[in-house]
Formats: C-alpha cells, sequence, structure tokens
C-alpha cells in the first residue's frame, strides 16, 4: 500500500501541532449558545457552544472565569474569545476561553441585569424594607467624594432649603477598583455615627458606566441593605439606573434632587404650620361661637324670657282647684240637706205628741222637768202634772202600789 | 413634650386639628387639646429654627477618626 502507519496517538499530536502553529485557530472568537453548562466544584467551567449547524466543546478556567462580571448559564448567547487546542487524551478539540461577551449588550449591562434579578428576589428592592426618610433630619450625612462636583451640589442645594442643617461629609473613593471597600467603610462609619446622622446621601457626579460600576455592586448593594440609616441613592444623571439606587431607601435622579429630599424646604415647613396652628385656632373660635350662640338662644326661650308665665299656669291650675272645691262642697252640703231631710221626716213619725194622740200620757211633777219613768221616789201628797195629747191635767198622789 | 422629634410632634398636632375638626368634643376638652397644639406647633417651629448650620468632614489623622470642619478650597464665591 506504501502508506506510513501512525498511531492514535501520533495522529493526534499531528493535528495538535497544526493547530496549535495556526494563527487564526490560536486568537478567534467564536458566537454560540451555552448548553451542557458545568460550574465544576474546582472552579472551572464546561459548556458546548452550539448553533444550529454545529457544537463546539470549551473550557474556562478558574482562573479566567473568576473575573467574569456576569453569570454564564445554558441558553446564554456569548462571543466566546480564546484559542483552540486539542485535549490529547481525548483526542477531543475544545476551545479554551480567555473571555466571553455576551452578544447583544455590554457585558457590565448583562451583568447589571443578573445581580438587579438576583437582588430582587432575594427583596433587597422590596417596599416593605424600605426605610423612610425624616422630614427633618437632626443631621444629613454625605458619602461621597470631597473633591467631587456632586457634593458642591448637595451643599448648596441644603444650604439653600434648610438653613439650619447638619451636614457630615464621610469621605470615599467613588471610582475605581478601591471604590467598593472604600465605600462600604464609610457605611460602616456612618452606622457608628448613627446618633448624629439621621440619613445619609450616598452618590456621585455623572460619569460613563464604567465610572459608575461601583454602584452596582453586590458587595455595596448588600452594605447599602444593611445599613440601619436611611438613605438616599444619588448616582450620575436622571437616566443612570443603579443597584444602589435599587436598594436604597429611595433614588434621586441627581446629587442635588438627593439634598431636595433629605432637607425640607423650612420656609414650606413653616408656613405648613402656620397653617396648622389657623386651623386650630378657628376650629376653637367656631366651637366658641356655637356655644355663644347655644347659649343666646337659650336666653329667648320664653320660659327665661318671661318668667311671669310660669306663674300664670300655676294661677290657673290654682283657679281650677277652687272651683272644683266649691263645686264639692255645694254639692256636698246639698246631699247633707237631703239626709237631714230625711231624718226630719223619720224623726217625726217618731214624735211623741202622736204618741199622745194614741192614748199614751206623760207624767212629771210639777216644778220638775223630768218625765217620771217609775214609781220609785214619789210620795203621797206630791203634786204631778199629767200630759195627755190635747191638754194637761194636775193631780194630787193619793196612793202609792208598786207593781 | 419637647423630647418628641420633629416628626412626632408634627404628627400629634395634625391628628389635634383632625379631631377638633371632625369629632364633637366637649368646650372643654376642645379647649385642653387646643393649647396643646399650640404648644406643640411651637415646638415644631423652635425644631425648625434652632439648629446652626454646621458642616463637618470625617477625617482620619494619625489612625483616629476626627470631625472637623469642612471648608470649600474656593469658599465664597
Amino acid at each position: 500500500m506504501g502508506l506510513n502507519i501512525y498511531t492514535v496517538g501520533e495522529i493526534t499530536r499531528y493535528l495538535k501541532e497544526k493547530i496549535d502553529w495556526d494563527p487564526l485557530l490560536q486568537n478567534t472568537a467564536v458566537r454560540g449558545e451555552i448548553s451542557n453548562f458545568v460550574h465544576h466544584s474546582s472552579g472551572h467551567m464546561y459548556f458546548t457552544l452550539k448553533d444550529s449547524s454545529s457544537r463546539l466543546k470549551c473550557v474556562m478556567f478558574k482562573s479566567k472565569n473568576f473575573s467574569l462580571a456576569f453569570d454564564l448559564h445554558n441558553g446564554l448567547k456569548i462571543i466566546a474569545l480564546g484559542r483552540l487546542a486539542i485535549f490529547e487524551r481525548d483526542g477531543q478539540y475544545q476551545l479554551y476561553v480567555e473571555d466571553v461577551q455576551p452578544e447583544g449588550m455590554g457585558a457590565l449591562h448583562l451583568a447589571f441585569l443578573q445581580l438587579k434579578e438576583k437582588l430582587e428576589q432575594e427583596g433587597l428592592f422590596a417596599l416593605e424594607n424600605k426605610k423612610s426618610i425624616p422630614r427633618v433630619p437632626k443631621g444629613i450625612g454625605v458619602i461621597t467624594s470631597p473633591t467631587g462636583a456632586a457634593l458642591r451640589d448637595i451643599i448648596t442645594v441644603i444650604r439653600r432649603r434648610f438653613p439650619g442643617a447638619l451636614i457630615l461629609i464621610i469621605p470615599a473613593l467613588v471610582q475605581g477598583t478601591e471604590a467598593v471597600p472604600s465605600l462600604v467603610e464609610a457605611l460602616r462609619k456612618a452606622e457608628d455615627l448613627k446618633e448624629k446622622i439621621e440619613v445619609l446621601i450616598i452618590g456621585r457626579g455623572g460619569g460613563s458606566l464604567e465610572e459608575l460600576w461601583a454602584f452596582n455592586e453586590e458587595l455595596l448593594a448588600r452594605a447599602i441593605y444593611a445599613c440601619s440609616i436611611p438613605i438616599v441613592s444619588a448616582v450620575g444623571h436622571e437616566t443612570d439606573f443603579t443597584i444602589a439606587d435599587f436598594v436604597a431607601d429611595q433614588r434621586a435622579p441627581t446629587p442635588s434632587a438627593a439634598a431636595e429630599i433629605v432637607a425640607p424646604e423650612s420656609r414650606e415647613l413653616t408656613k405648613y404650620l402656620r397653617q396648622l396652628e389657623n386651623r386650630l385656632i378657628q376650629q376653637v373660635r367656631r366651637k366658641l361661637e356655637l356655644h355663644k350662640w347655644q347659649l343666646a338662644s337659650l336666653r329667648q326661650r320664653p320660659v327665661l324670657m318671661k318668667p311671669e308665665h310660669l306663674l300664670d299656669n300655676r294661677k290657673q291650675t290654682v283657679d281650677f282647684l277652687r272651683q272644683k272645691l266649691l263645686q264639692c262642697t255645694k254639692e256636698n252640703l246639698r246631699g247633707k240637706k237631703e239626709k237631714l231631710n230625711l231624718l226630719i221626716e223619720k224623726l217625726s213619725d217618731l214624735n211623741p205628741l202622736a204618741v199622745l194622740q194614741r192614748g199614751y200620757v206623760v207624767c212629771r211633777k210639777q216644778k220638775g222637768k223630768k218625765l217620771l219613768k217609775s214609781v220609785k221616789g214619789l210620795k203621797v201628797g206630791d203634786k204631778l202634772t199629767i200630759t195627755m195629747s190635747n191638754g194637761e191635767i194636775d193631780c194630787l198622789v193619793e196612793k202609792i202600789r208598786e207593781g | 413634650m419637647e423630647k418628641l422629634t420633629f416628626e412626632e410632634a408634627m404628627a400629634a398636632l395634625e391628628e389635634i386639628v383632625d379631631n377638633l375638626e371632625k369629632e364633637q368634643l366637649s368646650l372643654n376638652d376642645s379647649l385642653a387639646i387646643f393649647e396643646k397644639g399650640i404648644s406643640l406647633s411651637r415646638i415644631c417651629l423652635a425644631k425648625l429654627e434652632e439648629a446652626e448650620e454646621k458642616i463637618h468632614i470625617l477625617l482620619e489623622q494619625n489612625g483616629e477618626m476626627t470631625i472637623q470642619p469642612f471648608h470649600w478650597g474656593e469658599e465664597g464665591e
């Protein structure tokens, strides 16, 4: 056959060399969708990039993937940068990934979206966890760069609105690799000064996404969430939204706006207090007027106006009673008269004269009035008068017989 | 009552005004809470005026944190 016969290892090594020498394959970018993603306990990542026509095995070592701003997961469309090589043991070619870009958006943007979703699910943005901003704070803490334009804006606005404010600046780095630890440390210092500070502004002026990046870091987000002092975030311009804005108790579109939120407009408050006072006074006045009016209308009542009317009534009653008394008395008298007549009639029936007419006589001593009912006490020779119905007889006692 | 924060005093005052406007209180009670309301409003006004402006900065000096007056380089512009 005249052909050289190679071992598997020889062929694999041959191919490996070919690939290693190909400049295109040594520095390449491959577009595809992640599948079979595994983040091994060693820290290395293994996945397959696929598109509609083929697949490519990929590995991203821990030393490369640890600086990724966002997370890799199945279905994520990426552009993987790296070199192609053969893994000799398996005779398998694969892409050794150095860096990953999300497709269609910047890496930072994706990282932002991923962290936002994660913290949102953990409840770090929940409204019920947000502290209210005191209306008149005793002290206002400002965490920002002491040389930045943001600080100038904040102080200018606070001074204008609330001249009595107590402002404490807590300096921090707001960009660069040291920004996050510096901001977190500033929050810790603020916590130590809780007695003096009732509200915090944390922020910086406008800048590029990279310059604002510290405010999108998870560590800072958690420190803001954990802080017991109410926090107003003020990062960049109106259009810049950072993770810090979502987790803060209130987001201000700009540093000046943050100052407006924490510093009350003292003139407005004074005005409002005066209004409350006026309402108080009016209410009491109204109440007094009402009572006065009630009193006046009571005094208008007839009994108080003409107390003699009270007597009229009584007089009438007396009249009525007197009338009644008279009437009763009259009736009573008439009754008595009738009764008397009846008695008189009865009495006439018992008239002793009528008895005399029936033949009985009445006997008494001549010089006495007493009727004699017994022979006892009488003596012979006593002079008696005997009364009959039509006259009297004088007699002399001749003899007494007791019966 | 002086120990109240501004918010507490203001909230109490608002409640008193509401009560006075809505509820049928006796004249005596009305006058009593009116008096309380007026002193609350005085406290609030005083609190608004009492603070004198201070701008300080937290600085680290020889490893110790100190609070010092803060001045702009070009203050007075």
